[in-house]
């Protein structure tokens, strides 16, 4: 038993170290670190960099711009980056069709998607949710129907993450009507500048344009754009949902954000003492610190027994759930520490550009929404209680 | 023991109620929220025509004599509205201070306009340092000829950018955390000196900061002894957290209501989501905090009023912690259950979502109210 790092991988986050001191621009950790939102721009001036360098697609096979990493590199890497305030990579391209596409597309399908998304020429939403499909994802309804060489595609997909800048959507779809639920989906590619598809906004409560909804009205999608066989769309949906929660701990981005409340804590004050010298609140800070401890050694664990192929199993659930609450116990901290300064909703100081007076900090602006945001965490990417199904099933077999 | 109420509190909640649902859809607190003002003039109004406003003023004033249970009564339908009018910070917290700490003249002049609603007051008490310390004052009020000057910064002050006249705690004597040496004064906000940054709030309604550069004030200006304000300005706190307790009270009821619904028509795996004992047990967590809450709220609303004393005073502490932390529960739960959608601005459970979890981020949070009460719990 040795939970410490070996003297490869401490050389591995040296390296990655220098990378992110030499290459991550300065005005994009700055952002990053006062919870500023990233434009389109932003993520893809931070994502060539990580191209160059060949890190943008650790997951990846080498052969097509990965690296060799093991679960302990990429977490390193990942926990690095968020210490540095990189900007989290936008998955759906990169980390969520692309392994997909790996495991069960064709040579054409590979060679034509990959290069595209190392590129940034295509930016992937993610096309699964449904008004009336939620947790329940296998009772989607936007309907598929074969007509030559294509299909045409009818219903509507819903939560869509910034598919404002997308032009490419993987969809799952009902090809087969008949079957049971999961037997008639298939996994699709679709073109966003299609005829038939509108792209409608979702604010959510904290004022942001993060979500959308995507409609689709006899949209015409060339059969060489399926994933897998027809009906088969449900085992890539499997297979990308094990991808999605692995990352969903956010273990990096938790201690990063820890370490910004800490900051924070020491400026506001309390009685003329800083709030971290508070024993009430600093007990609470304490108590997230020793729940993040704990889960990033459960992340470890869980990695090091997946180590020898594969992805996790059932145990990201464990991780999803946990690493969603720790990160909400910080967020509720954070909007806790500026006290009265919580409520001013002072949208033009959350701009990028903002260079007027600050009302309170730099940092005061976005707490509050940050924290009606991250409610989000424990909702999707599978819900946490649907996590906690799947734990109950696949682990403990109730 | 008796827990119902009278006739004439039954029917002052039905005309609260009544005038709410009437004047208030969501749609429309979106527009009201949205103007210049931040409110609804018009509601406003029919709050005093109806006589809501002067429900807490005594009968010479032109008020309706009520206590801490009828404006109890008043806030919990304004909750329930997500309504954005300042009445807790006008009638009840700085209405409560004038009626307390005001000469006969202040009196006769002002009360009369604050409980027909024709004059609007806002209370300036926060300070940016001051995280609910109401005795960490630094804003400076020097004595000059014929007045004060004062001089130095208040921090969100609610409903401060459409008031008329403003109440601002500035220290006359002393040093910044001293008990003593804290006054009150009647700022006018269009006097030379003051200016105001206003901001909408994340929960919908509106505030300014409140900036005081040299402003001269008369000595008519003075609300209550020089240096001796701030027993009074925790007992008018008291007063505005019991109203506040009732204010999120209406807003937890709604959010209750609306995931019961919820639970009841959405449909995911062939049932209704409210089949799965998973989801009822947290439904009933939720009701059980309302529960909660309620009992709190009642106990502080009969204390509201009452003798200034510990008892008092720990009662309200523990109403506002007990209420905080309910309302964050039951908005962080009614979230979840909803799922996505009650994450929408679109739809009103967000916005009691809002409502509720900043329930803390005025006159205390639950943390401040723990320790307060910490403080003054009897050992034996």
């Amino acid at each position: 038993m040795n939970v410490n790092y070996t003297a490869e991988e401490l050389a591995f986050r040296d390296e990655v170290r220098a990378f992110l001191k030499s290459e991550l621009p300065a005005d994009i950790a700055a952002k990053v670190k006062l919870g500023k939102h990233m434009s389109k721009e932003d993520h893809q001036r931070w994502q060539q960099i990580l191209v160059k360098r060949g890190w943008y697609a650790p997951g990846w096979p080498v052969e097509l711009g990965g690296t060799t990493w093991g679960p302990v590199e990429k977490h390193i890497f990942d926990e690095e980056c968020s210490a540095f305030g990189a900007p989290r990579t936008v998955p759906f391209g990169v980390n969520m069709v692309a392994p997909v596409i790996i495991k069960f597309g064709t040579q054409q399908q590979i060679d034509h998607y990959l290069p595209r998304i190392l590129s940034g020429e295509d930016w992937w939403c993610q096309g699964y949710s449904e008004p009336g499909a939620g947790s329940d994802l296998a009772s989607l309804k936007t309907r598929a129907v074969r007509d030559g060489d294509h299909y045409v595609v009818n219903g509507q997909k819903t939560w869509t993450t910034l598919g404002q800048h997308a032009n490419m959507i993987f969809c799952l779809v009902r090809t087969d009507p008949e079957a049971q639920q999961q037997r008639g989906i298939s996994f699709l590619l679709i073109d966003m500048k299609s005829p038939g598809i509108s792209v409608r906004p979702i604010i959510t409560l904290d004022g942001d344009h993060e979500v959308n909804e995507v409609f689709f009205d006899n949209v015409r999608v060339p059969v060489g754009n399926l994933v897998g066989e027809e009906n088969q769309g449900w085992t890539c949906a499997k297979y990308l949902l094990t991808h999605e929660r692995t990352g969903l701990a956010g273990i990096g981005s938790s201690k990063a954000v820890l370490a910004h409340l800490k900051r924070i804590a020491m400026k506001e004050v309390c009685d003329g003492k800083p709030m971290l010298e508070d024993p009430l609140f600093r007990a609470q800070v304490a108590e997230v610190e020793m729940q993040l401890m704990a889960i990033e050694m459960s992340t470890l664990r869980i990695l090091a027994a997946a180590k020898e192929g594969g992805v996790p199993g059932a145990e990201s659930s464990i991780l999803k759930v946990k690493g969603t609450e720790i990160r909400q116990a910080i967020t509720h901290l954070l909007r806790k520490v500026i006290g009265p300064y919580a409520l001013p909703f002072l949208e033009e100081e959350m701009q990028l550009d903002y260079d007027g007076e600050l009302l309170h900090a730099d940092y005061s602006a976005s707490l509050a929404g940050d924290y009606f945001n991250m409610r989000k965490l424990s909702i999707f990417g599978g819900s946490n209680e649907i996590q906690k199904n799947i734990v109950s099933k696949m682990i403990l077999e109730l | 023991m008796d827990f119902k109420l009278t006739e004439e509190q039954q029917m002052l909640q039905d005309t609260a109620a009544r005038l709410v649902r009437d004047a208030y859809p969501f749609e429309q607190r979106e527009k009201f929220s949205e103007s210049e003002l931040g409110f609804s003039a018009e509601f406003w109004s029919q709050l005093g025509e109806l006589g809501l406003t002067a429900v807490p003023f005594s009968e010479d004033v032109g008020g309706f004599g009520g206590g801490g249970v009828e404006t109890m009564l008043v806030m919990t339908e304004l909750g329930r509205g997500l309504t954005l009018e300042p009445y807790l910070q006008s009638v009840i917290f700085a209405g409560g201070l004038l009626n307390q700490l005001g000469s006969d003249a202040q009196k006769d002049d002002l009360l009369p306009q604050v409980a027909a609603g024709s004059l609007q007051l806002a209370v300036a008490f926060d300070e940016p340092q001051s995280h609910y310390n109401l005795h960490d004052v630094q804003t400076k009020a020097e004595a000059v000829d014929g007045g004060y000057r004062l001089s130095g910064r208040k921090a969100v002050v609610i409903g401060g950018h459409s008031a008329g006249k403003i109440i601002v705690s500035a220290r006359t004597s002393g040093d910044s955390r001293d008990e003593t040496g804290i006054s009150l004064f009647l700022v006018d906000p269009n006097a030379p000196g003051v200016s105001r940054r206003v901001y909408p709030t994340i929960d919908g309604r509106k505030g300014c900061e409140l900036f005081l550069d040299n402003v001269q004030v008369g000595a008519d200006s003075l609300l209550g002894d020089v240096g001796n304000a701030l027993s009074a300005m925790r007992y008018q706190q008291g007063r505005a957290i019991a109203a506040q307790c009732a204010d999120a009270l209406g807003s937890m009821d709604e959010a209750c209501k609306l995931t019961l619904d919820y639970l009841k028509t959405r449909k995911q795996f062939g049932v209704p989501i409210g089949k799965f004992q998973v989801l009822q047990h947290r439904m009933v967590d939720m009701q059980t905090e309302l529960e909660q809450a309620t009992s709190m709220a009642i106990l502080a609303a009969t204390f509201a009023d009452g003798e200034d004393n510990d008892e008092r005073s720990r009662i309200i502490a523990a109403a506002k912690y007990i209420c905080a932390r309910a309302a964050r529960k039951v908005a962080e739960e009614a979230i979840q259950l909803h799922g996505g959608i009650g994450m929408t601005w679109e739809y009103n459970l967000a916005h009691h979502a809002k409502r509720l979890v900043m329930i803390a981020h005025q006159f205390g949070d639950d943390d401040h109210h723990l320790k307060a009460y910490a403080k003054l719990m009897q050992v034996a």
